[in-house]
């Protein structure tokens, strides 16, 4: 029998929550083990490619609920390898409210002044950069000008894209081919690797067991195609574990650990948050984009340009206004959507059938270049609730790779449901002023509410009842576990909440280092960014 | 994957088409064609590989189609005696329903609330990824065989090299004041 390997900390998953602790701790002289359940892509693994089992499939998953379905990232750099890169910080007010218990929900140390030294460390990192009216694209000029029409403000959003590189292709949801997208593979994995630590792809953490002084992670194997099938099965013994699986496995993995642990805080599980998203797809009239707005192309066209950019590049943030109440704060943002995810939910506008497939929606189908959609991140009410985990995993799987069920419900309260309203008719408001376009939310009737923005399953904060994380992010009544991913953002955040995630990572790791000194291992915090590197594609970035 | 799909039955083949092409519609592959209602111009869901796609290894539902089949046209059966319709027994009784008739059946199993949403919604799901990403082939691939549905969409061409660029992106023009509050940094407040 081979004796079960040790180490100083685990990591579990390799997003913004687990890459960030990963590199600080190895860094700082810890023996560090990084378990990620999705394979690990580079480079020229990034395809421009729709077919199933290209990195569109490879690197995603789409985890469908009762009343709430997730998109996020599966694979070695989490979410930051198939996400947007809009790293807007978020405003001072999301850190003050309330929510439905009627308490402030961020613990009381931690406030957007306390947060920007965290901010500017990861801005550091990566690095983020402010985007000027030369980046931004054909789309978010639209919708920029049809904003200042509607006499409201507009922003390029700051992002983490290096521009001299980018090629505007809109395939930056099935990774960067181009590395200009500054994912967790140029900074911090590279940045931990080359400290020693260790990232194992197709990994995927089931539950903990403990162990004297410390933990035992117990993982399966999955298949590098089909992740339904389990290759084989471990474990590794630690000090300490970080758990990052995302706000839609982290809960999972706690919850089927409570046979062993015991009774896991109430708040694990609970509390999720969509981050009050919800899209709207207009289909804008080309020669009003003309005469109204006054913009053309050098072709001579007026726009028709969907499939041209990088996601999101223009924002207006009118109703991020801390003098208004609570779920009547939103930002707008313009996006991109690939076909498939960014066309089912669609809906034809005035429809006399069905408003998402049949004859019209083809109709609308065949104007696609001419599609604007827009994204609204707004205030929900926390209602999410995980229901016990599945056998393995955080959900069952259905297909080979990308599509899965699992048991997260999500009944939007009247206030979400408000939320979403109004932001809708500001929507309606802008683009359709002047016949500059027809617009339509996109359906909740199909599959219930979406998020790319899973939140808040496992927070942090002050109230024991509330949140199953203290200010530090200790998971309560277990010392040594740590949650540092988008579970532990307490609420919605009204902008995209990657850098918040991030900088939340970042302010754990001095009290993560002191949890791991006091077990004994030599660790110090180092302050320092990772080195950057210029391409994912370098021979460290080969599998452990 | 195309040997998945050849495991159907011509019957549950046509019950598919018939469902693939309600929710994207197509005009008739030939004149006696019968799954395909030809409600629309253009390739639809069928034509751009929706029961490949259904079929196909990746997509995990292949061996539920045989299923959701008897299942369609048990329903297409109830919803003919409701409304009063005889249906042609020569072909599957999903198949020979009416367009509009295929729509409305089609919307009821996908409506809120209904207890097979959760079977019917995957279904229409395949359908239009087939249309709009073709996902059963590479893109490039697609793109080059003139698929239906990108085509239809617009997607360009890549570069020779099979990626996508976009040199000209942008009106390079100040079009919007920026929030008064906007930081240095260029964050909200």
């Amino acid at each position: 029998m081979t004796a079960i390997e040790t180490t100083d900390v685990v990591v579990i998953g390799s997003g913004f929550g687990g890459a960030i602790p990963a590199y600080r701790l190895a860094a700082g002289g810890a023996r560090v083990v990084v378990l990620e359940r999705g394979p690990w892509l580079t480079g020229e693994d990034f395809e421009h490619d729709f077919k199933f089992g290209s990195s569109s499939t490879r690197a995603f998953e789409f985890t469908m609920g009762d009343g709430m379905n997730i998109l996020g990232g599966n694979c070695v750099g989490g979410g930051s390898v198939v996400y947007f890169a809009a790293m807007p910080r978020a405003p001072r007010y999301a850190f003050e409210r309330l929510g439905g218990a009627g308490r402030r929900m961020w613990p009381a140390a931690i406030d957007r002044p306390a947060l920007d030294p965290w901010y500017d460390k990861v801005a550091e990192s990566l690095p983020i950069s402010r985007q000027d009216w030369n980046d931004v694209t054909y789309s978010g000029g639209l919708f920029a000008a049809a904003c200042a029409h509607a006499g409201r403000t507009a922003n390029p959003v700051p992002a983490a894209i290096d521009r001299a590189k980018c090629t505007n292709c809109n395939w930056m949801m099935s990774g960067c081919r181009f590395d200009a997208k500054r994912s967790l593979l140029l900074n911090y994995l590279p940045g931990a690797l080359a400290h020693g630590a260790q990232i194992r792809a197709l990994h995927e953490v089931q539950r903990l067991s403990r162990i004297d002084g410390g933990y035992r992670v117990h993982f399966n194997t999955v298949h590098d195609v089909d992740y339904r099938e389990v290759t084989g099965s471990g474990a590794i013994d630690c000090k300490v574990v970080i758990v990052a699986a995302g706000a839609a496995a982290t809960p999972a993995i706690l919850q089927r650990s409570e046979e062993d642990l015991g009774t896991m805080p109430a708040a694990v599980g609970r509390y999720f948050s969509g981050n009050g998203e919800r899209l709207n797809t207009a289909v804008v009239d080309e020669n009003r984009v003309r005469e109204v707005l006054g913009l053309s192309r050098p072709d001579g066209r007026a726009y028709e340009a969907y499939q041209i950019g990088k996601g999101p590049v223009c924002a207006t943030w009118d109703w991020l206004d801390e003098n208004l109440p609570e779920f009547h704060r939103y930002s707008l943002e313009q996006l991109y959507f690939p076909p498939g995810f960014g066309t089912i939910l669609a809906q034809v506008r005035d429809a006399t059938g069905p408003t998402w497939f049949g004859a019209e929606k083809k109709e609308m189908l065949r104007r696609w270049q001419s599609w604007l959609t827009v994204f609204i991140m707004s205030e929900d009410d926390n209602e999410g609730v995980f229901g016990p985990p599945p056998e393995t995993g955080n959900a069952d799987r259905i297909s080979q790779q990308m599509l899965s069920r699992g048991p997260l419900r999500y009944d939007p309260t009247a206030n979400t449901r408000a939320a979403w309203a109004r932001a809708d008719a500001d929507v309606r408001d802008i683009l359709e002023r002047d016949g500059l376009a027809k617009v339509m939310p996109w359906s909740d009737e199909v599959i219930g509410a979406y998020t790319v923005h899973p939140l808040s399953s496992c927070r942090i904060g002050d109230d024991p009842e509330t949140s199953a994380l203290d200010d530090t992010h200790e998971l309560r009544d277990h010392p040594g576990i740590f949650v540092t991913d988008g579970s532990s953002v307490p609420g919605a955040l009204t902008v995209n909440p990657a850098f918040t995630i991030a900088a939340l990572a970042e302010r754990a790791v001095p009290g993560i280092v002191e949890a791991v000194a006091r077990r004994g291992v030599p660790v110090r915090y180092v302050a320092e960014p990772p080195e950057a590197v210029s391409s994912s594609r370098r021979p460290l970035l080969t599998q452990a | 994957m195309p040997s998945e799909a050849t495991r159907l039955t011509v019957s549950e083949v046509m019950t598919l088409e018939a469902f693939a092409d309600t929710i994207i519609p197509g005009e008739r592959r030939y004149a006696t064609d019968r799954a395909v209602a030809g409600a629309a111009d253009g390739g639809g869901a069928v034509a751009a590989g929706a029961v490949d796609l259904m079929a196909s290894e990746e997509g995990g539902i292949g061996g539920l189609l045989p299923t959701l089949v008897i299942g369609l046209n048990d329903h297409a059966q109830a919803y003919a005696e409701k409304h009063d319709r005889t249906l042609d027994d020569s072909v599957p009784a999903f198949v020979a329903l009416d367009f509009d008739d295929r729509t409305a059946l089609a919307a009821a199993l996908m409506a809120p609330g209904t207890d097979e949403q959760d079977l019917w919604v995957p279904l229409a799901m395949f359908s239009v990824m087939a249309w709009d990403t073709g996902a059963s082939v590479h893109t490039t691939e697609a793109l080059a065989a003139g698929h239906p549905g990108l085509t239809t969409m617009g997607f360009t061409e890549p570069d020779a090299d099979g990626l996508w660029r976009f040199p000209d992106f942008s009106y390079r023009r100040v079009l919007a004041s920026p929030h008064p509050h906007t930081t240095p940094s260029g964050d909200p407040a």
